[in-house]
């Protein structure tokens, strides 16, 4: 917007100019802390109902008991090992999903027997809630991390599959058939092509694909147990330890806040030059 | 009826590669039972009622969650497009808690409310709730102003305006959030009765897969996941249905 001023449209003084951006500035200062101030009432409403007893502390131990557990964990290295082998499982599936979900999709808009194949398996098993495989899934991988990376990418597959369909066949025809006639050959619309205009929608399929391998890895660890930040929330649920619950919760929600906040920031980045580069409202 | 069949094919294909590994021994039977084996069990479960009073179970706390969020999340949605203190205070709230995974809920849904329906209503109600409201008040927000003001002007009075205006413009995009509660629903439903139940389907599917009667383990997935499908595809009609309007 800056260039503007040269084009002499609109010329503001600089004293002005600066004013106005100071102004700027505060009023989005106000608004921020404006926007949490319900956050911070509730997290107040929380801390005093459980210290002055109204609730009991078994069912809802304070914040600052559950925040000191977390520190805790931190410091005892418990935190790291659960963190880790978690982000690992989630982000392993993740990475399965996304480069089988792509390479398949596109294969699916190339080739018609492909698509006659998998299209019907696609559609069917996109809305199944597949969490309900999971025994299936540790019959035959076992307990450890193999059906537990297999059943995040499984579950995360099918967003990448289907959002990579339906942009691979949006792309213009017109783009198409003008870089064919420049002479462009197959693999080379495939990357010069095919995939920058499909980028976008891709991107949202795998915007919704990294919360789904979060969640269902934290599930699988509830389930199957061991390390994890999943296996150490029901093992405290098991001892009746509410704060361990509640860290967990606490440690989930902004792990999970984390990694959405970063492909966010990814597709910022990938997606510059499209004008709609802002996030998608799925989950 | 020949073009769904030769659509369906590959489906039948793979039931038939089922059935062909398992018979055939290269999958061990125990890891994989013959698909006709997983059929008589289905029928039997149906026969001893198991599989009907375990469905209804899931059913019923599946149905009641998703109600209650449809109901509060649509209200609260449209409400915070419509009055500022509203979307001021409940705002925040949802943007924050919107990208949290909930199925970190079930420990503390069982700690709470223990073992029972209350436990997993409760879970499916908190996690429909937040993508219904945000899909109310993104439709409702995107509601045309030339719209309001022709049927204020014409002097319909505020409440007429928002259940005759606002809230069908805010249909569409509340339905699909909708649809993709519907997909949380049996999502929340199976984990947390795989993992803190009594009754219900997926407490079925652990306690047969303990038990090592696979066959009948098979035919309960297969079976929660069909129902997961048609909710969808019922879903899916019923709302082409309702926005056949838009055309």
């Amino acid at each position: 917007m800056a260039r503007i001023e040269g084009a002499g449209i609109l010329v503001l003084p600089r004293r002005a100019a600066v004013g106005l951006r100071l102004g700027q500035l505060g009023a989005a200062i106000a608004r921020r802390v404006g926007s949490l101030l319900p956050l911070i009432a509730l997290v107040l409403a929380w801390e005093v109902s459980s210290r002055s007893g109204m609730v009991s502390s078994f069912l809802l131990p304070p914040l600052s008991a559950v925040l000191g557990r977390v520190w805790d964990d931190a410091l005892s290295g418990d935190l790291t090992i659960n963190l880790g082998m978690t982000l690992y499982r989630a982000l392993a599936g993740f990475a399965i999903a996304a480069v089988g979900g792509v390479a398949l999709g596109i294969v699916m808009t190339r080739i018609k027997f492909i698509r006659w194949f998998f299209d019907p398996i696609v559609s069917v098993g996109f809305p199944m809630p597949k969490i309900a495989f999971l025994p299936i899934f540790m019959l035959w991988l076992g307990l450890y991390d193999v059906s537990k990376i297999s059943m995040a990418a499984f579950n995360a597959i099918f967003p990448v599959i289907v959002a990579t369909v339906a942009a691979a066949e949006g792309v213009d025809r017109e783009l198409l058939w003008s870089a064919r006639s420049l002479g462009a050959g197959e693999r080379q619309m495939l990357r010069e092509i095919i995939l920058p205009a499909a980028l976008p929608q891709i991107m949202t399929g795998l915007q919704v694909a990294l919360p789904v391998s979060m969640i269902v890895t934290i599930v699988t660890e509830m389930l199957m147990g061991g390390h994890g930040l999943g296996g150490a929330m029901i093992a405290a649920s098991r001892f009746a330890d509410s704060p361990g619950v509640f860290a967990g919760i606490v440690e989930i929600a902004v792990a999970g806040l984390c990694l959405v906040k970063s492909i966010a920031a990814l597709r910022r980045r990938l997606l510059i030059w499209h004008q709609e580069a802002q996030e998608p409202t799925t989950v | 009826m020949t073009g769904a069949l030769q659509r369906y094919t590959p489906l039948l294909l793979l039931a038939l590669g089922w059935e062909a590994v398992s018979r055939l021994g290269i999958v061990s039977p125990a890891a994989l039972p013959p698909l006709d084996k997983v059929a008589t069990a289905w029928l039997d479960l149906t026969a001893s009622g198991d599989l009907v009073t375990n469905g209804i179970a899931s059913i019923s706390r599946a149905a009641a969650g998703l109600g209650l969020a449809v109901i509060c999340g649509s209200t609260i949605g449209v409400l915070m497009a419509w009055y500022l203190p509203v979307r001021v205070v409940i705002n925040p709230i949802v943007q924050f808690f919107y990208p949290m995974p909930k199925s970190a809920l079930i420990p503390v849904m069982a700690l709470w409310l223990g073992f029972g329906d209350a436990s997993k209503v409760v879970l499916i109600f908190v996690g429909c709730m937040l993508p219904v409201t945000l899909s109310a008040y993104n439709g409702a927000r995107g509601t045309e102003q030339v719209l309001i003001w022709s049927a204020r002007s014409l002097g319909a009075s505020r409440a007429r305006v928002l259940w005759e205006v606002v809230l069908p413009s805010a249909l569409p995009e509340l339905l699909s959030g909708i649809r993709t509660a519907l997909a949380f629903a049996f999502v929340l439903l199976v984990a947390s009765e795989l993992l803190v139940a009594r009754q219900g389907l997926g407490y079925m599917i652990g306690w047969l897969g303990d038990g090592g009667v696979y066959d009948a383990m098979f035919a309960v997935v297969m079976t929660v996941a069909g129902l997961g499908f048609a909710a969808d595809r019922g879903y899916l009609m019923l709302m082409r249905r309702v926005l056949a309007w838009r055309e």
